[in-house]
This record gives C-alpha cells, structure tokens and sequence, in this order.
C-alpha cells in the first residue's frame, strides 16, 4: 500500500474538431499532462470502460471486462457542441455512473451562453472554458485533479478498513479472492475502476451480479 | 548567411505579422500557438496550420458545392460546416475568416440567398489571402532556421 505516486495525471480530452484535438493534445502536454484524445462521446465512454445503452444503476455493473482496467483517467475535458452525444450528455452519463462520477469534468465551448454554463455547471461539471482555450485555462485543471485523488483515497483507505473486518467475519472464499485482488488494495484511487463492486456487501445472493468480476471463481 | 541577414530576416517576420495583425487577419491566438512551439515540438504551428489548410478547404468545398443547388439550400448542412470553419479559424486566431464566417451564418439564418452568395465569395478571398500570408511567413521562417544551421552547424536546434 502506497500513497498516491507522483505519476502523471491523465487527461482524456474529447472534441470532434481536429484542430482543437491537437490544441488540447498540446496545452495539455505542455502542462505536463499525459493525454488522451478522441473525437467522439461515446469513443471516450468506451475509452472510460462504460457503454453507452447500458442503464446506469449502481447495482449492475456495466462495465465489460478487460477492458481499461488499468487506465486511470483523472479528467474529462469536453467540447459542448458535438454531433451526436453532446458534451452535456457525455458529462450526465458520467456523473450518473457509480464508478465514473467521481472523475472531474470540464465542458469547452465556443459560444458565450450563460445558460448553457449554469447548466453544465449545475450537472456537476468543475469549470467551463470559453474556446479557444489558453495555457491559463488549462493552469486551472490541476487542483480538481488533486481534489478528487485526495477524496479517492481516503474512499479506499475506508472500504480497506471495511473489507478487512469483513474479512475476520465471513468465511466466503469469494470475498476471500476479492480481498487479494489488486483492484481492491491499490492505491491507484481511480474513477474508471469499478468501485461498485467494493461498496457492495458480499454475499452468495451477489454471486450472480459479480460472475464477471475476473478474479472471482464460484465452482 | 550573413548575420545581418538573420536579423533582417527576423525583421521581416515581425513586420510581417504586426502587418496581419494590424489589418485583423490574424489576433492573439496566433500568439498562442507560437508560444506552444518549443524543442519538444519544433514544428508545432505549421503543423496546426497545415491541418487548418486541409480542413478549410475541404469546409469551402462543401459550401460551395450546398450553394451550387440552385433550387434547394440545405440550410442544416450550410450551418454545420460554417460553424466548424468558423471554430477552427478561431482556434488557430484567423481573425478575419472567423467573423466572416459569423456573417455568413447570419444570411444563413435569415434565408437571404444573395448574402449567402456574396458572403462566400468574400470568405474564400479572405481564405487565400491567409494562406498566401501564412506561407510567406513560414518561408521566412524556415529561411531564418536554415541560416542559422548555416552559420552555427551542430547548434540546429537551438532557435
């Protein structure tokens, strides 16, 4: 068990526009981001590990396996106006979903709409930047970064204190194999890994929603 | 190359570019994408630039090819392809192109066919004079970058 390793924080920028791919791409980098770039909403849900007509329920996972597993995405920088999903669809099904929610989103946009801010903003998104978007705007990304790794990890340290009592508790070999899996005692505090499951008490009855868990066996 | 050639050279860059600003053309987002070019990525403004070529021109097409219809204008499509010039030459501070792109939205919105043609006349004038500008300023460049390779061989990378 560390603390939080001095890594990187990883971007994942979306933006159907080529050019301000490349400009994100290098704002980004030049801040000393690792980034991400893809040119659609649901590109970067699947990139997050969610899928786009799954419901989003805190009880069903929803992820496929294999899939992002050790991708960390600390941030999603989002342009408004995009074919198809918009950057405010992208941004509910995010803070909808129980294991991406805590990730930080910004929305870009090029039209000045205060009502299109205060409805982003409403939906949990931490800050609106007007395009085209500057080296100042991207100095401000780094404290909602750090904000939400802090919360991450003192979410784990709990659900770690909550697992081990369970563990003197419960004779389940499930919960057993759940407990040496990586997943649970990395520090890695992520929002795209599947922290639905960690909240869940484990039980036979959840044997059935947990069948795709990979380091689980039930025979 | 003499070193009074490099400083001239650097001269006429800067004269250059104050004149593209002072008539519009270009604002201070150029600026910034100058100021994102470093050693780690060298090329980083002609690239974007070349990008902006490719994506106009094929934008422009487009435009052209929705106002050769010369009984139905499919408005939706004007509309998308001008807000994504429009959003681009903002991005790389194409001033001048940008507001006529806003223009042009607007005889867009009020269906007037004659501004629509009158708009995009200008548009693609506009566009030409950019490009003509911008590779003026890229040779400069690039003569400037070669004439120090010149006088300070092994030193390349040092602008």
């Amino acid at each position: 068990m560390g603390v939080a390793t001095d890594s990187q924080f990883h971007v994942l920028a979306v933006d159907d526009s080529i050019i301000d791919r490349k400009l994100i791409e290098r704002l980004l980098k030049t801040s000393s981001f690792q980034v991400t770039t893809v040119d659609s909403g649901s590109k970067a849900l699947e990139f997050l590990g969610l899928h786009e007509d799954d419901e989003i329920n805190s009880n069903q996972p929803s992820v496929s396996p294999n899939i992002t597993q050790e991708v960390e995405v600390n941030l999603i920088i989002t342009d408004y106006c995009m074919p198809g999903m918009t950057g405010y669809d992208l941004l509910k099904k995010v803070k909808k979903s129980s294991f991406l929610k805590n990730i930080p989103v910004v929305i870009m946009s090029s039209e000045n709409v205060p009502s299109r801010i205060s409805r982003c903003l409403e939906e949990g998104a931490e800050e609106f930047f007007l395009k085209p978007v500057r080296l100042s705007d991207v100095s401000k990304l780094k404290p909602h970064m750090m904000r939400s790794k802090i919360k991450e990890t003192h979410h784990h340290q709990q659900l770690q204190e909550n697992n081990q009592e369970h563990h003197k508790q419960d004779q389940e070999p499930i919960e057993h194999n759940l407990l040496e899996s990586p997943e649970v005692e990395s520090q890695q505090s992520n929002g795209s890994k599947r922290k639905s499951m960690e909240e869940e008490t484990l039980t036979r009855q959840n044997k059935t929603q947990i069948q795709w868990w990979p380091y689980c066996r039930f025979d | 190359m003499t070193s009074f050639g490099a400083v001239r050279l650097r001269t006429d860059m800067n004269r250059l570019l104050s004149l593209l600003f002072h008539q519009g053309v270009l604002d201070e987002q150029f600026l910034q994408l100058q100021q994102l070019q470093d050693q780690t990525s060298p090329n980083f403004v002609s690239e974007v630039v070349t990008i902006y070529f490719h994506e106009s021109e094929k934008q422009l097409r487009n435009l052209r090819n929705l106002l050769l219809d010369r009984e139905m204008w499919d408005y939706v499509k004007l509309g998308i392809h001008l807000n994504q010039l429009m959003g681009s030459s903002s991005s790389i501070g194409a001033k001048r192109v940008r507001n006529i792109c806003a223009a042009f939205r607007n005889a867009v919105e009020q269906n007037n066919r004659s501004a629509c043609m009158r708009a995009l006349e200008v548009l693609e004038h506009e566009y030409c004079y950019l490009k003509n500008k911008l590779h003026e300023l890229f040779q400069i460049e690039q003569q400037r970058v070669l004439g120090d390779a010149v006088r300070y061989p092994g030193v390349m990378h040092q602008q």
